[in-house]
């Protein structure tokens, strides 16, 4: 790996703990990235020459803290403050920030910067946004990229969401502990949207866009870091782990959907899967399940499953049980459904399904799922309808071009059975 | 002389690295796993899954004391490893508990293994 590749790796890791630290110093989010961005540039030229610092953050914050302090006392007309290549000489002032870094501050300092990516009043795709601008470092262009939009559009939004922020102001006081784990939950709500902006795309966007599943990942791991006994976090993070695991097996070479049950399980990500199941058995030894947990228990027990077949549907059954009484939701139960018509059959699924009608009507799955449950217990004509429906809500063509499939068997079937 | 060589590296940048990137490395440090195999001279590699995998079994109390996350007292330093096959965490835990009982004080930490490479080495190599 090449020096700059190492440099901008370490230059990524020590982000979110630096620009945490500057932002609790100056309580402005631009002043904070302007100081961070700084000590980057300063880093690029600096650590090639005299070696990487120690602790990377504390070199990061202490020069950007200077830096911008600088920049205010200079505007100012006073005698600026020594410059970086001096005080990366002063070992002693970077071992006792480093020090202070360690304590309980760093945790709070770090869910902060995330929490105020969470605001109530910015949508989800804003609260993403920003969060992967500010916290995970992405380039507004990779941004855009991402999201599918052009890159002045993805400007306007995040500093928009910047704006809002700021009108908020932060919150800076040390949290208690109820606060402490509202704001945890905004934060791992967060999180996992951000990984489903990812992980719903398809087609040509996937490769695009599995980059999101990957930063999420990324905050997953590092809320574990801050929050080590979190069984929820332990959870969330396994689930992202398990389903991005099977990302490379999810869509054949036309981009079209491939069924889980019909995946080549030898292209699921076996680190993966290997570090989520870790993770569920860590959470599980806490007794306090969870949605995250539950979700992330169903997850575990396909990546478990070499083959289909294998699959243990009555646990994963009883799992989506478990996981309305958490959870409750129509989509929950749709998918409960799906599990009880593996252990049941589909008339029993078909119960289950039908009461939803009214909530989720316009759902693409509540068609699709209902359309393959029909057409299992040889309703060809009401399947038919429901899979005309679903395509209609189709909101990727690989979805529509999935439906197409079951209706062409349909009246490839029909076909046949008028020439007999 | 058997030595073990125990890698230290900044987990944010090495977890941070590309599928590509983190493919490279390993590439090239299989170029020198192969050179010591075929002279014999390689033991068990494993490359440890990441610290939040990790659960640690504190036997300074009793009964031990299970915590969540990795080893992070400087304090006390590492002596040794064992490398054993367990279904799941508690059959770990049962193990260490086990080994805490024989040999009381420290800690054991528990951390699942990514990726194995069983040993190279003659059977009788003695260190």
């Amino acid at each position: 790996m090449s020096d700059l590749a190492w440099l901008h790796g370490a230059l990524a890791a020590a982000r979110p703990q630096a620009m945490a630290a500057l932002l609790r110093y100056f309580r402005d989010l631009d002043i904070a990235e302007e100081a961070f961005q700084e000590a980057s540039l300063r880093a690029l030229r600096n650590w090639p020459e005299k070696g990487p610092p120690r602790d990377p953050a504390a070199w990061l914050i202490l020069v950007g803290r200077n830096a911008a302090l600088d920049s205010v006392r200079r505007k100012a007309r006073e005698a600026p403050l020594p410059q970086e290549v001096l005080i990366s000489d002063l070992d002693d002032a970077e071992a006792d920030l480093a020090e202070r870094l360690d304590g309980a501050d760093y945790r709070d300092d770090v869910l902060r910067l995330l929490f105020i990516c969470c605001h109530p009043d910015l949508p989800a795709t804003q609260q993403i946004a920003l969060a992967l601008r500010i916290v995970c470092g992405l380039s507004v262009g990779e941004i855009a990229r991402a999201f599918l939009v052009g890159e002045s559009a993805m400007e306007q939004r995040i500093t928009r969401a910047k704006a809002r922020v700021a009108r908020a102001g932060a919150p800076f006081e040390t949290p208690g502990a109820a606060e402490r784990a509202e704001r945890l939950a905004a934060v791992m709500a967060m999180i996992y949207l951000l990984f489903n902006e990812g992980y719903s795309a398809s087609g040509g966007e996937a490769p695009l866009r599995s980059a999101l599943c990957d930063e999420a990942i990324r905050l997953g791991r590092l809320l574990l870091r801050l929050f080590p006994a979190e069984p929820e976090v332990m959870g969330l993070t396994a689930l992202m782990l398990l389903q991005h695991a099977r990302a490379q097996a999810r869509f054949d070479a036309e981009g079209a959907i491939v069924l889980m049950e019909d995946q080549d399980r030898t292209r699921w990500n076996g680190p993966m899967i290997a570090e989520g199941l870790a993770l569920i058995d860590k959470a599980v030894r806490h007794r306090q399940p969870g949605a995250h947990q539950i979700q992330a228990a169903i997850a575990a027990l396909h990546a478990r499953s070499p083959r289909a077949a294998d699959t243990d549907w009555p646990q994963i059954a009883e799992l989506y049980r478990a996981l309305e009484h958490h959870m409750p939701s129509p989509v929950v139960t749709l998918n409960r459904a799906v599990a009880v018509s593996k252990t049941e059959g589909a008339d029993a699924a078909l119960a289950l399904i039908e009461p939803l009608g009214e909530r989720l009507s316009a759902y693409f799955h509540f068609h699709g799922v209902r359309g393959a449950m029909l057409l299992d217990l040889g309703r060809s004509a009401e399947a038919r309808e429901a899979f005309d429906r679903a395509i209609a809500l189709a909101r990727t063509p690989a979805e529509a071009a999935h439906i197409r499939q079951h209706i062409d068997r349909i009246q490839a079937e029909a076909a046949q059975g008028s020439t007999k | 002389m058997l030595y073990t060589i125990l890698c230290y590296h900044s987990e944010a940048i090495v977890g941070g690295w590309s599928k590509a990137q983190d493919d490279a490395v390993m590439e090239k440090l299989d170029v020198v796993h192969q050179k010591l195999a075929a002279q014999g001279r390689l033991g068990p590699v494993a490359r440890l899954l990441p610290t939040s995998a990790a659960t640690t079994l504190r036997k300074d109390s009793d009964p031990p004391l299970v915590l969540d996350g990795p080893f992070a007292e400087t304090k006390e330093q590492l002596l040794g490893f064992y490398i054993v096959d367990c279904d799941d965490l508690d059959q770990a835990l049962e193990v260490a508990r086990e080994l805490g009982q024989a040999n009381p004080g420290g800690a054991y930490e528990l951390r699942p293994i990514g990726v194995y490479h069983s040993s190279t080495l003659p059977i009788d190599a003695n260190p």
